[in-house]
């Protein structure tokens, strides 16, 4: 089987990932709770992990770094613990449900929100973006790259407008977190949400966010949190002020290891090794006809994801066409971001979805550009 | 029950506190470890550092480094 569906979530995983998760399992108490070696151990791993993250986006401060048990409900958290209804918000057509979705929530209760719209490409201006600030706009909310285009928005410049304006800068870093370097103090990003079962090559059930210092999220949650047990009040301490409840300290260490692989093989290396599976694919089948391409490659920088259709044929059928006779798992269909699918103009037909992982080899590429050949003969 | 000692107790507002704080502890060689917050002492974390008393200026200075929030220092037996 060959496998790319990597923007819905890495298969192929350093082997260390499972075996810390199996390692833990066995040898990981609760953290916070006592001071058993068992628990300890947990919380070593879980603080280890901090730190990683911390390095891995340049934060300021490892108990900065909050875990969640993916995105969207890092998402959920920073969009329902700081918009309020007098605000106003800036997104984009690029976001995911993940995004819209808690927004469309906050919009039912007074907040307005200006969704900006992308070009035939799928990008969107920072002209457009910088004007539709407001005198009670509160954030910008978007993604680092698209999950159906690859496209990346460039993080630097909106954070650049976001504190210019002193607007809060909310960066979606689903697809870009360990293919793209983030650095959340360059980037003047306020909270970084991400997963770590993409590109992180961790265990799904992992996540979290980057939280400026200084920056007050209402928890998502409430509960257990190994501190403070007679305050009725979850402590307002970061990071526990965000997480309660039992941290899924199992998958925290296969997330762990992960990014031991990363830190050993580089980002840099992974990354380039991805794009340049992703590049060989764009320039095979782009020019065969019949084949339309999703997105701008012009990028030098971008997710390795590269969205296409065949003639006018069901993106179901190309996708399940291309695993049963030559057994390439891709995603076809609405990749829950909506509105990028009204933009690119495939709501009824869908896109195959090819989204590339630095394990994928040569060779792979190969059979995956002639079995789109072949489909659109 | 082992004999009780004075002691120095540290408390964190937060696990990820005390884990810092054993953290920094191990990586510049100061003795002591993470014990259960002993009941005389009301602290937010159920993690305490506990070291000899003669470790305090050591471990004080090493808190304002490392950038460590102690919630409270104390000398008691443990």
């Amino acid at each position: 089987m060959i496998y790319m569906d990597n923007a819905a979530t890495t298969m192929q995983k350093p082997p260390q990932v499972a075996e810390a998760v199996v390692r833990a399992m066995g040898t990981l108490g609760n953290a916070g709770r006592g001071a058993s070696e068992a628990s300890l151990g947990a919380a070593r791993v879980i603080y280890e992990t901090r730190e990683q993250l911390c390095r891995l986006f340049h934060g300021e401060d490892p108990r900065q770094i909050v875990f969640t048990s993916n995105a969207t409900e890092s998402l959920n958290t920073v969009i329902g613990g700081l918009i309020d209804p007098e605000d106003h918000v800036i997104t984009t057509a690029m976001e995911h449900n993940s995004v819209l979705r808690p927004l469309y929530a906050c919009g039912q209760t007074g907040t307005e929100v200006t969704i900006l719209g992308c070009d035939e490409k799928g990008n969107i201006s920072y002209e457009k973006l910088e004007a539709a600030i407001r005198e009670n706009t509160k954030a910008i909310i978007c993604t680092h790259g698209s999950n159906l285009t690859g496209n990346l928005n460039d993080a630097k410049k909106i954070g650049a407008i976001a504190k210019k304006h002193g607007v809060l800068f909310v960066l979606d870093a689903s697809q870009t977190a360990g293919h793209v370097p983030v650095d959340v103090q360059e980037m003047q990003i306020d909270v970084l949400c991400f997963t770590g079962h993409k590109g992180l090559l961790g265990p799904q059930g992992t996540g979290g966010m980057y939280v400026r210092p200084g920056v007050q999220i209402r928890p998502l949650k409430r509960g257990g949190s190994g501190i403070d047990t007679y305050n009725k009040d979850h402590p307002p301490q970061m990071p526990t002020a965000l997480e309660a409840g039992t941290l899924n300290g199992h998958g925290i260490a296969g997330l762990n290891a992960a990014l031991y692989y990363i830190e050993e093989t580089g980002l840099e290396t992974i990354g380039n090794l991805a794009l340049e599976r992703m590049r060989r694919f764009y320039d095979g089948v782009s020019r065969i006809p019949g084949v339309t391409v999703y997105g701008d490659f012009s990028q030098k920088d971008r997710c390795p994801i590269v969205s296409l259709n065949v003639r006018d044929y069901d993106s179901a059928e190309v996708s399940d066409e291309l695993l049963m006779t030559y057994g390439i798992t891709t995603r076809p269909g609405g990749h829950c971001a909506p509105l990028m699918h009204e933009a690119l103009g495939n709501v009824e037909q869908g896109a195959v979805r090819f989204s590339f992982s630095h394990y994928n080899t040569e060779a792979e590429v190969e059979d995956a550009i002639r079995a789109i050949r072949e489909i659109a003969e | 029950m082992r004999q009780k000692e004075l002691k120095l107790v540290v408390t964190f507002h937060t696990t990820a506190d005390a884990m810092a704080m054993e953290k920094a502890c191990k990586n510049a060689a100061v003795p002591g470890r993470l014990i259960p917050v002993p009941r005389m002492i009301s602290a937010g974390c159920g993690l305490a550092w506990c070291a000899g008393l003669e470790n305090r200026a050591q471990i004080v200075g090493l808190m304002e480094q490392t950038g460590i929030e102690q919630e409270e220092l104390h000398e008691c037996m443990v």
